[in-house]
């Protein structure tokens, strides 16, 4: 056998030994559950992720879009076919409908049987009628019309009317168009047509201004493979869309959704890595014999270390794989329950977080663990003539700084984000260092006051003192413990209150574009009147960004294609003396008194296209240009629903120029015919009814807000259980010791009122600066990663004290009490 | 230099010997100051001798036994084991140099409590990748009278059953010499005897060389030397 191959056979037994002996149960425990919390949270995070995405393709239609301006090549659809994937074709472009007499300019969208992939469309039949879900398309010689198109022409439901070459009849009221989407604000009213018509009306003609589109959908492989596959087959002239491009409202809840999912596997990593470390440390203390009689007999460090590490990686190996196996089963109840509730629509666990679950196995092990396991090498062999004797405290040095290591990385890892990791791994780290100062003052200012207190508080005061370094890794423990506790439970729910608060139930599901200038007061009065509050009517007038500084700007510039969009679009500008409640100035400052050719831009904006502040822009308005130097940039709660605009003058900077108004109101359910009666007093006036879009977000937040709650469940649970094993540490030495302290005449209650003492001291000073840590961190994640603003809870510093002091008392004494139910003898006899 | 212990020293023409101590000084820091534990011990011992160690309780027998076997460093003077000079190997190479060649009995028997009789007898035999292992230990605890006890857990053995397991695990590698340090005094008159036994026994069968360390003048006196401490120094012309 070769050296390499005995050393191995060694260690498999002596891991075997140790598995059988019970001496890695503990530690195998946290293991489990840290995989478990991890494969776990990453299983289900997985699923949901699917189900928005799922969601979030209903607004496109489909999973995945090609659009360009010609029609694609045939052997797209081919591909999609061979892969299993639905498609359908669309396209759209402007045209002059007439009505007899009347005309009206029109978004016209040929659609080809089975469209949309995703959604549904809804349809009325009459104007402002109920409307209901229909999974058909318009048949050929018939179109749908949206109201506001029957309106302009005065026509209804059974006109004909003429489109290009073809007359055409209106069968349906188009209400709901899943994939109606781009700038809300600005868009012609709708018709939509038979794919097959499109030939016989002579409207598509080479140089028209018409976009194709290809919808694609299919599960998730058939989709990324074939997005894959089409890579560099894509035509330079069509460019592949999805969701998040598409709506900013639904980006912004996708990538809160995917912080709180994030932030939950995190807490699992955290929680995890303190029992792992915890549970190691015993391990070690306890294995100091057995290390010093191999030296006696001849084992050199380096092979007390090698086989140590091999036991190690095993552990970590089958950890990870149980762990995983664990988590996958308990991802499967939530989802069950998780998937009623959602209505049955979440999808199949990918396998994708397995090798996730087994490396964070590896990485925790190493990290956590493997540093007081180090430290046993250098068990002196004398230890066997002097048992006191052990080298310094196993945890500390190149533990701390390896624990740390193992921590960022894997958080980094498992959070997605490097914002959300950064945060959360300052305030853990900042939470230990306060706790182990505090820790450290505790025993210091306790061996002070241990002459002044009765006996029972002497036994216990003198306990936590006399074991300082001890007391400090615990009190160290415990408080992370807690701390990641507070933020699970309390932190948690106002987090998620916040997120809720964002899009309260009176947001504003109804937008009035395209209102003229002469119609604004009367407007205003009248919404007035009808009880729905002073609506504020926003000017816009419509721009394209012509000029950076002293560079032209050109889509070809950005090799981004939501810049090159962006880019290519007009922009909708507007004017204000003031800037929106929702907006906050990030860099520069606000338009002072009497500014003109000054500009505050969105950040986003000014990110995506590189505008920085004091830039002068210039844009084209109606064939003319007009000015601007940067001088403030905001942010902007794009999921508010609130008007908002990329750019706004000061007032008068874009007086003469061709200005329209709009506004947003929530319009309360059952008044529908207040709508009706608007547009019938103003023919011109645009209203956009953005109910489906907001129940979508609302549905997204709702049904994430769920998950993470059962996610955080399941890492709480974790978190229990870690900080068990946490006061379980030292319980044999307190065995021992009281077990002694009976022996020499200590009454029961003394022994017992000197375990609370202790436990009750360790667990407050533990409690009250987890909560620290926890508002600390709660408010950081709030400000700085989530965007919402943030009140700590006072209730948080009462519930870390007291869970400090009944949790870590009561579970120590559980731990301990035995003790004093069994003759003194036996525990001596046991040893420590 | 190294020499092989039992070889005639070509300059003294005496056997060389397994141990040897010259000068033997510990001092360790306490509150109260340096602390001299041991001072100016010289001894030297032969292949096969059996030296014991007597000496009242706190008057530096384990510190001495310790620092023969090479477990601790002294702070003067120079220790021999198997002809090599103690203080010119590092931790690893004192390590190096037991393994397989020395034997331990401790007072406290040192049993790992989570391995059977037979695997703590195995324990040293394997870490020396010996292939025999099992079999080996097995004989070894017939040979104490435990072939029936091969598969109980130290907690499950009395005091004695412990030791005689111990004195197993310690003969098994037939090592050159063994260190006992006390090996009966946890034991009541009666079992230390029968342990006695057999440690002569089995010394006596592998021609190990045996330094014995204990309180107890009737144990020293199986021993064919004697050596006294009293307070960290050996008592000259003490009773043989
Ligand atoms: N590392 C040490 N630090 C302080 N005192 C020690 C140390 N090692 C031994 N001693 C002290 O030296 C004396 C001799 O100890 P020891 O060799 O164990 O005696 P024995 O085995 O003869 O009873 C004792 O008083 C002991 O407390
Ligand atoms: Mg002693």
């Amino acid at each position: 056998m070769s050296a390499a191959a005995r050393l191995l056979a060694l260690a498999l037994r002596q891991t075997w030994r140790d598995a059988r002996g019970g001496e890695l149960r503990v530690l195998v425990a946290a293991l489990v559950i840290a995989c478990a919390a991890v494969a776990a949270v990453g299983f289900f995070t997985d699923r949901i992720r699917l189900v928005l995405e799922r969601q979030a393709g209903e607004l496109l239609a489909a999973d995945l879009v090609i659009a360009g301006t010609q029609p694609p090549a045939d052997f797209l659809d081919a591909e999609a076919g061979r892969r299993g994937l639905a498609h359908a074709r669309t396209l759209t472009f402007p045209s002059v409908v007439l009505n007899a007499d009347a005309s009206a300019l029109a978004e016209l969208k040929a659609v080809a049987p089975g469209y949309p992939l995703r959604g549904a469309l809804k349809t009325a039949p009459e104007p402002y009628a109920p409307a209901a879900d229909t999974r058909e398309t318009p048949a050929p010689g018939t179109v749908w019309a949206d109201e506001r198109l029957l309106a302009e022409l005065g026509a209804g439901v059974g006109s004909t009317l003429d489109v290009g070459a073809s007359r055409l009849t209106v069968t349906r009221v188009l209400a709901y168009e899943p994939d109606r989407g781009g700038d809300l604000f600005s868009l012609a009213p709708r018709l939509m047509m038979a794919l097959a018509d499109l030939p016989a009306t002579q409207l598509v003609q080479p140089g028209s201004r018409v976009t194709w589109r290809l919808l694609l959908a299919g599960t998730p492989e058939a989709v990324a493979g074939y997005r894959d596959w089409l890579g560099l087959r894509l035509p330079a002239s069509m460019r592949v869309q999805d969701v998040r491009e598409a709506r900013p409202e639904l980006r912004v809840a996708l990538e809160r959704a995917g912080r709180f999912l994030g932030l939950a596997a995190v807490a699992a990593v955290l929680v995890a890595g303190v029992g792992i470390a915890i549970a190691a440390r015993r391990y070690a203390l306890r294995h100091r014999d057995a290390v010093a009689l191999m030296r006696c007999f001849g084992v050199t460090q380096g092979r007390v270390l090698a086989l140590y590490s091999i036991e190690l990686a095993l552990l970590g190996l089958a950890g990870g794989l149980a762990g995983a196996g664990l988590g996958w089963l308990a991802q499967q109840g939530l989802a069950a329950i998780l998937g009623e509730l959602a209505g049955g629509t979440l999808p199949a666990a990918s396998w994708r977080p397995l090798p996730a679950a087994l490396a964070t196995g590896l990485v925790a092990v190493l990290g956590y663990a493997a540093p007081p396991l180090a430290q046993l090498r250098k068990v002196p062999p004398l230890r066997v003539l002097r048992r006191e004797l052990a080298p310094a405290d196993a945890w500390t040095g190149a533990a701390y700084v390896s624990a740390t290591l193992a921590a960022a990385a894997l958080v980094l890892w498992q959070a997605g984000e490097p914002r959300l990791a950064a945060w959360v791994l300052a305030g853990t780290a900042a939470t230990a260092v306060l706790l182990a100062l505090g820790a450290w003052g505790l025993t210091r200012l306790l061996g002070r006051l241990r002459g002044r207190v009765g006996v029972a508080w002497r036994f216990g005061l003198a306990n936590v003192s006399r074991r300082g370094g001890a007391s400090i890794v615990q009190v160290v423990a415990i408080g992370l413990g807690l701390m990641v506790l507070l933020v699970l439970t309390l932190v948690r729910t106002d987090l998620l209150a916040g997120w809720r608060a964002s899009l309260p139930p009176e947001a504003p599901n109804r937008f009035l574009i395209n209102v003229q200038p002469g119609e604004v007061e009367a407007l205003q009065a009248e919404l007035h009147a009808a009880g729905l509050g002073a609506a504020t009517l926003h000017p816009m007038v419509r721009g394209r960004l012509t000029q950076i500084g002293e560079r032209p700007v050109s889509a070809a510039d950005y090799p981004e294609p939501r810049a090159q969009r962006l880019v290519e679009r007009e922009f909708n500008l507007s004017w204000a003396e003031a800037p929106q409640p929702d907006n906050r100035i990030v860099a520069g400052r606000w338009f002072g008194p009497g500014a003109r050719a000054e500009v505050s831009v969105e950040q986003g904006l000014a990110g995506t296209l590189g505008i920085r502040l004091g830039d002068r822009l210039r844009f084209a308005v109606a064939g003319q240009s007009v000015e601007g130097t940067v001088t403030s940039l905001r942010s902007v709660e794009w999921d508010s629903f609130h008007v908002n605009f990329f750019v706004v003058f000061p007032p008068g900077a874009l007086d003469g120029l061709p200005a329209t108004w709009i506004t947003s109101f929530h319009l309360p359910a059952g008044r529908q015919a207040l709508i009706a009666e608007l547009v019938r007093a103003h023919p011109s006036v645009t209203v956009l009814d953005i109910d489906a879009l907001l129940s979508k977000v609302r549905e997204i937040i709702e049904r994430v807000v769920l998950g993470v709650e059962y996610v955080f469940l399941f890492t709480l649970a974790a978190g229990l259980a870690v900080l068990y094993a946490a006061i379980q540490a030292t319980r044999d030495e307190r065995r021992y010791e009281a077990a002694l302290a009976r022996t020499l005449g200590a009454s029961r209650r003394v022994v017992l009122q000197g375990l609370i003492a202790e436990f009750a001291v360790l667990g407050l000073l533990a409690g009250v600066l987890a909560a620290a840590g926890a508002s600390a961190l709660g408010w950081g994640l709030a400000q700085q990663v989530f965007d919402f603003p943030y009140r700590p809870d006072p209730l948080l510093w009462l519930a870390g004290a007291a869970a400090g002091v009944f949790g870590v008392g009561l579970a120590g004494l559980a731990g301990t009490r035995a003790v004093l139910d069994q003759p003194p003898l036996a525990t001596l006899r046991a040893g420590v | 230099m190294r020499a092989t212990p039992g070889e005639l020293d070509a300059a003294t023409g005496r056997a060389v010997p397994i141990v040897r101590a010259e000068r033997l000084g510990k001092q360790v820091a306490s509150p109260e100051g340096r602390l001299t534990i041991l001072e100016d011990i010289d001894l030297e011992l032969a292949p096969g001798e059996q030296l014991a160690i007597v000496g009242a309780s706190g008057s530096g027998k384990s510190t001495l036994l310790g620092l023969l076997a090479g477990l601790d460093l002294p702070t003067q003077g120079s220790v021999w084991l198997d002809g090599t000079e103690l203080s010119t190997l590092d931790e690893d190479g004192r390590a190096r140099l037991r393994a397989g060649r020395v034997g331990f009995v401790f007072q406290s028997f040192q049993l790992l409590p989570g391995l059977t009789a037979i695997e703590n007898v195995m324990l040293p035999l394997e870490l020396a990748g010996r292939a025999d292992a099992a079999a080996l230990a097995q004989e070894t605890l017939a040979r104490v009278g435990l072939a029936a006890r091969a598969r109980h857990y130290p907690a499950q053995l009395s005091g004695g059953e412990q030791q005689r397991v111990a004195l197993a695990r310690a003969f098994a590698p037939q090592p050159a010499i063994l260190f006992a340090d006390e090996p009966t005094g946890n034991l009541d008159r009666r079992t230390g005897e029968t342990v006695v036994g057999l440690l002569f026994e089995l010394n006596r069968e592998l021609g190990t060389t045996l330094v014995l360390v204990t309180h107890d003048a009737g144990l020293a006196a199986h021993c064919n030397r004697q050596l006294t401490l009293d307070a960290g120094r050996l008592v000259v012309g003490a009773p043989s």
